[in-house]
């Protein structure tokens, strides 16, 4: 397909911008003035429609396909929750900042002030900040809120986050982000990471440990308690993933198990789109003692039942312009208060189902590297296929030329060949099993006739694009 | 579905959680159906302030959106997808976020933009963190009439890899060049500017890009969107990185987000942007494609070396961006830039001509300008909101010394009728 600047034709324009109705100024003084105009397309409103319309139809996505990323949460989010974040377009964050300006969003701030209350009561934490823009933004904000504890205690020599090798590439970037150290523990034969590894490398330099739970193979980490009381004994705090959530909500809350701050991803969990890789929202939650550390400012709710935006001096500064992506925000407050208590516990007991039907009916073909009931998603390993030399991107492939977005492949790296399936509480029985009937096909076609599966995708605008050529070209924009 | 899971019951597929791990709370109500919720959502955005109009920006602008911007980013098909780690079944998000990127380009000045960060604020920090990986150098230089929320973020940033920043006051509502460059020394990695600044004041940086180049420093330029469909683009400026908050490209104001930040570079640092980048290539039979590139920079392959640890963006927000571009084109985004500063200097006509107000700025603004007061700008600001005009930005909280000093920003979307009634508003607040 062109490009839209391909389809450029000169003085053509799709929208017309107001008359004016002021005087025509002086002109704008030469040498401040950009040389020539920006070379935007030019084109006429249906090309632009036409062609972004075009465009999307290359996508898999939700709405049109079953989609079991794993990792990702990638569920149905109900169109409700778009229109409730449309609500506040023209709400101006600024207006809260001006003096006096706090009483014309009593709106905005009230939903922002229950949104944290109810991720605190889902999580089990004391407060909750909703300024981090996206998980991985979550998770350095609570490193550094971390690190702000530690050095107001006088103990800023603690210069080392432990990350389990199966966590997410977000951990220890993020940690190293807000300057730590990383000492990354390897993962067990059973599937966790190493506990007499950890203890070992547990002492007075950590900062912190972070852990997703369930871990990025689908399982709980029995030993989390443990875990956590091991680090608390060393004067180490505990952080938590909440990239996974959506398992365990009305279950387990990670401040009740030993938890000291967390993240929670509410593009995942909390009925959020994804947006083709964003806008997420990554809200911190923390125990009492790290409240003084959270990022400024601070949405306070007063004793005659208002809102006000207060300053939180001792905090970690800003982290992002204003009160986080609101927008997100405010689907995922409809979405929590839509389902209400018992359907949040549905939630994820359907999607454990779900992860646990779809294991049982694929372990038959596939290697499970550890056999044990899975949470919200389960991990098999490619490695039978790999006989006959098919590879789990070979699979993934072939899924796409059968109309489903394939699982996450590769990850996490402590497992060969990985395929990562998390269907999410969202699918049918029909849906999982017709995405079943086509990854048992696979398995057979592996032996009986692998060419298909080295040759897919066939069906789809292009085939396997040349990622090493990309790199090399290095053409990340359209010249002209 | 159970029985082929071999589980007795749902509540067995838990049994793995012991029971001294399980929730001790979950204190929530009980849900509602759709049409309640909105009852309650509607009730919320009806107290949000909507119907003030705003003379504020502050990093945030109120312009016109066309319709067909909420109409293809509403296509669910690219809503609903996520990241396009599958590039064949994702050639729409991937064709467009190359689009954008050569968007951005093209706006800046620059030859390699990323696939969107978080917010302007963020997008000032990765910037400098950005040059620091660059030049191997451990501190910079921002100038203080950068947006005082942005420098916030840097300082947070920069703080926790003990990195300096070392602020330069401004010059009334200006650069202080010749101190920008003076503070330039062996171990600056960069300089940091705004333009148009949080005072509203237009500059011309190309003085400071040389001799920051001299000195082996970069030069990275905080800039407005809509600005630049008149003001003079980083590029042409020498600047080395070009950053700015992307929510005047068609992005709702929302409260707060989401919006995007975006950062583009000369090509040569390219290896060194954060984040995701989108890259042409081909298949097999050689039809074009794109797929994300040079990943070997991000989290998820080097994980704590990776040049930053974003994964997801605001892709939604800057196909937004880019809709609006195309939707605008290259002549109507001139003329929206010329109409915001025929706008502003009406306004700043009008309001200069009261009594005991003057114009702060000493030198050229774009939409935005700073007005001297004879009364205390929080006060007067104040008072304006209760007409249901929100009249400026006082900059005493920012600037000490400057209580008297508003922002004052003017978009296209205000009327002459408005401007006039704020003019009418603010003379008589300061007469009472």
């Amino acid at each position: 397909m062109q490009l839209i600047y391909e389809k450029s034709a000169a003085g053509r324009t799709g929208v017309r911008v107001p008359l004016s109705d002021v005087p025509q100024a002086p002109a704008f003084p030469e040498a401040l003035r950009r040389k020539e105009e920006v070379a935007f397309p030019e084109v006429s409103e249906l090309d632009l429609v036409r062609h972004y319309t075009n465009l999307s139809r290359r996508n898999f996505s939700v709405d049109t396909n079953f989609y079991p990323l794993g990792s990702c949460t990638m569920k149905y989010n109900a169109k409700v929750m778009e229109n409730a974040g449309g609500l506040f377009a023209d709400c101006h964050p600024v207006l809260a900042l001006l003096p006096g300006g706090e009483r014309l969003v009593q709106g905005p701030l009230s939903l922002i002030h229950g949104l944290e209350q109810q991720l605190a009561e889902i999580t089990g934490m004391d407060e909750v900040t909703t300024q981090p823009l996206a998980g991985a933004h979550g998770e350095m904000t609570g490193i550094m809120v971390i690190a702000a504890y530690h050095k107001a205690r006088g103990e800023g020599e603690r210069k080392i986050v432990i990350v389990p090798d199966s966590s997410h590439g977000t951990n220890p970037a993020s940690a190293a982000m807000a300057g730590y150290e990383i000492v990354t523990i390897p993962t067990a034969p059973y599937g966790d990471m190493d506990l007499e590894l950890y203890r070992a490398a547990m002492n007075g330099r950590v900062a912190a440990v972070m852990m997703t739970c369930p871990n990025t193979l689908g399982l709980f980490n029995p030993h989390i308690a443990e875990i956590c009381a091991i680090a608390h004994d060393a004067g180490a705090l505990t952080y938590y993933d909440g990239a996974n959530l959506n398992a365990v909500m009305g279950k387990v809350r990670p401040g009740d198990v030993g938890f000291d701050v967390i993240h929670v991803n509410l593009h995942k969990t909390f009925g959020t789109p994804h947006g083709g890789g964003g806008p997420g929202s990554g809200p911190v939650g923390v125990k009492k003692g790290l409240i003084p550390y959270l990022p400024t400012p601070r949405v306070v709710r007063k004793e005659d039942g208002s809102f006000s935006v207060e300053a939180h001096p001792e905090g970690i500064g800003r982290v992002s312009d204003f009160f986080g992506n609101f927008a997100i925000m405010a689907r995922a407050y409809a979405y929590i208060t839509l389902l209400g208590r018992e359907g949040l516990i549905e939630v994820s007991e359907q999607a454990v189902l779900n992860a646990n039907y779809m294991m049982a009916r694929l372990k038959g073909e596939y290697e499970l590297p550890f056999d044990t009931t899975c949470m919200h998603e389960c991990v098999f390993s490619a490695s039978r296929q790999l006989k006959e030399g098919v590879h789990a991107i070979d699979i993934a492939k072939y899924l796409i030329d059968r109309g489903f977005h394939p699982p996450t492949v590769y990850f996490p790296l402590n497992v060969k060949e990985a395929i990562m399936i998390e269907p999410t509480e969202t699918e049918s029985k029909q849906s999982m099993d017709a995405f079943i009937e086509v990854m048992l096909e696979a398995a057979r076609m592996a032996r009986s006739n692998p060419a298909v599966l080295h040759e897919a995708p066939i069906s789809t605008p292009v085939g396997r694009l040349d990622e090493t050529r990309a790199a090399r070209a290095q053409q990340v924009c359209c010249e002209g | 579905m159970l029985a082929v899971t071999g589980a007795g019951s749902v509540e067995e597929l838990f049994a793995q959680i012991p029971d001294e791990l399980r929730a001790k709370s979950f204190d929530l109500p009980a849900g509602m159906s759709e049409f309640e919720l909105m009852g309650i959502m509607k009730e919320k955005a009806a107290a949000g302030g909507a119907d003030i109009t705003p003379f504020i920006g502050g990093g945030l602008y109120d312009h016109i959106i066309p319709a067909a911007v909420d109409h293809l980013a509403g296509r669910a098909e690219f809503y609903t997808a996520y990241t396009p780690y599958q590039p064949e079944c994702s050639q729409g998000t991937l064709q467009a976020l190359y689009e954008y990127q050569t968007a951005i380009c093209r706006l800046t000045g620059m030859e390699a933009s990323n696939a969107s960060l978080y917010d302007g604020g963020t997008a000032v920090a990765e910037g400098a963190l950005m040059s620091l990986r660059i030049t191997g150098r451990t501190r910079v230089v921002l100038d203080a009439s950068v947006n005082p929320l942005h420098r916030e973020i840097v300082r947070g940033y920069l703080a926790s890899l003990s990195a300096e920043v070392s602020q330069v006051a401004p010059d009334g509502c200006g650069s202080d060049l010749a101190r920008l460059i003076g503070s330039i020394d062996g171990n600056t990695a960069a300089v940091i500017v705004q333009n148009p600044n949080f005072f509203g004041s237009v500059e011309d940086f190309s003085l400071l890009a040389a001799k920051a180049h001299e000195l082996g420093a970069l030069l990275i330029v905080s800039c407005y969107p809509i600005a630049l469909g008149l003001v003079a683009s980083p590029g042409e400026m020498g600047a080395d990185i070009a950053v700015g908050d992307g929510q005047s490209l068609g992005n709702p104001l929302s409260f707060g987000g989401p919006y995007f930040g975006f950062i583009a570079a000369r090509k040569r640092f390219i290896r060194n942007l954060p984040g995701r980048i989108v890259g042409e290539t081909a298949d097999k039979q050689g039809r074009r494609g794109y797929v994300l590139t040079l990943q070997a920079r991000e989290q998820h392959i080097k994980r704590h070396k990776a040049t930053s640890n974003i994964c997801s963006n605001q892709s939604l927000c800057a196909l937004r961006g880019l809709i609006f571009s195309a939707a605008l084109g290259k002549k109507g985004f001139h003329e929206l830039a010329l109409l915001n500063y025929d706008k502003a200097q009406y306004a700043r006509s009008v309001l200069s001509g009261i009594e005991g107000v003057s114009v702060l700025n000493a030198g050229a603004t774009f939409n935005e300008f700073t007005l001297s007061l004879p009364r205390e700008g929080a006060l007067v600001v104040e008072k304006l909101l209760g007409s249901g005009v929100a009249a400026g930005v006082p900059l005493g909280e920012y600037y000490p010394g400057m209580e008297h000093a508003i922002v004052v920003t003017v978009t296209e979307k205000r009327s002459k009728a408005a401007i006039d009634r704020l003019a009418a508003l603010l003379e008589e607040a300061l007469c009472s």
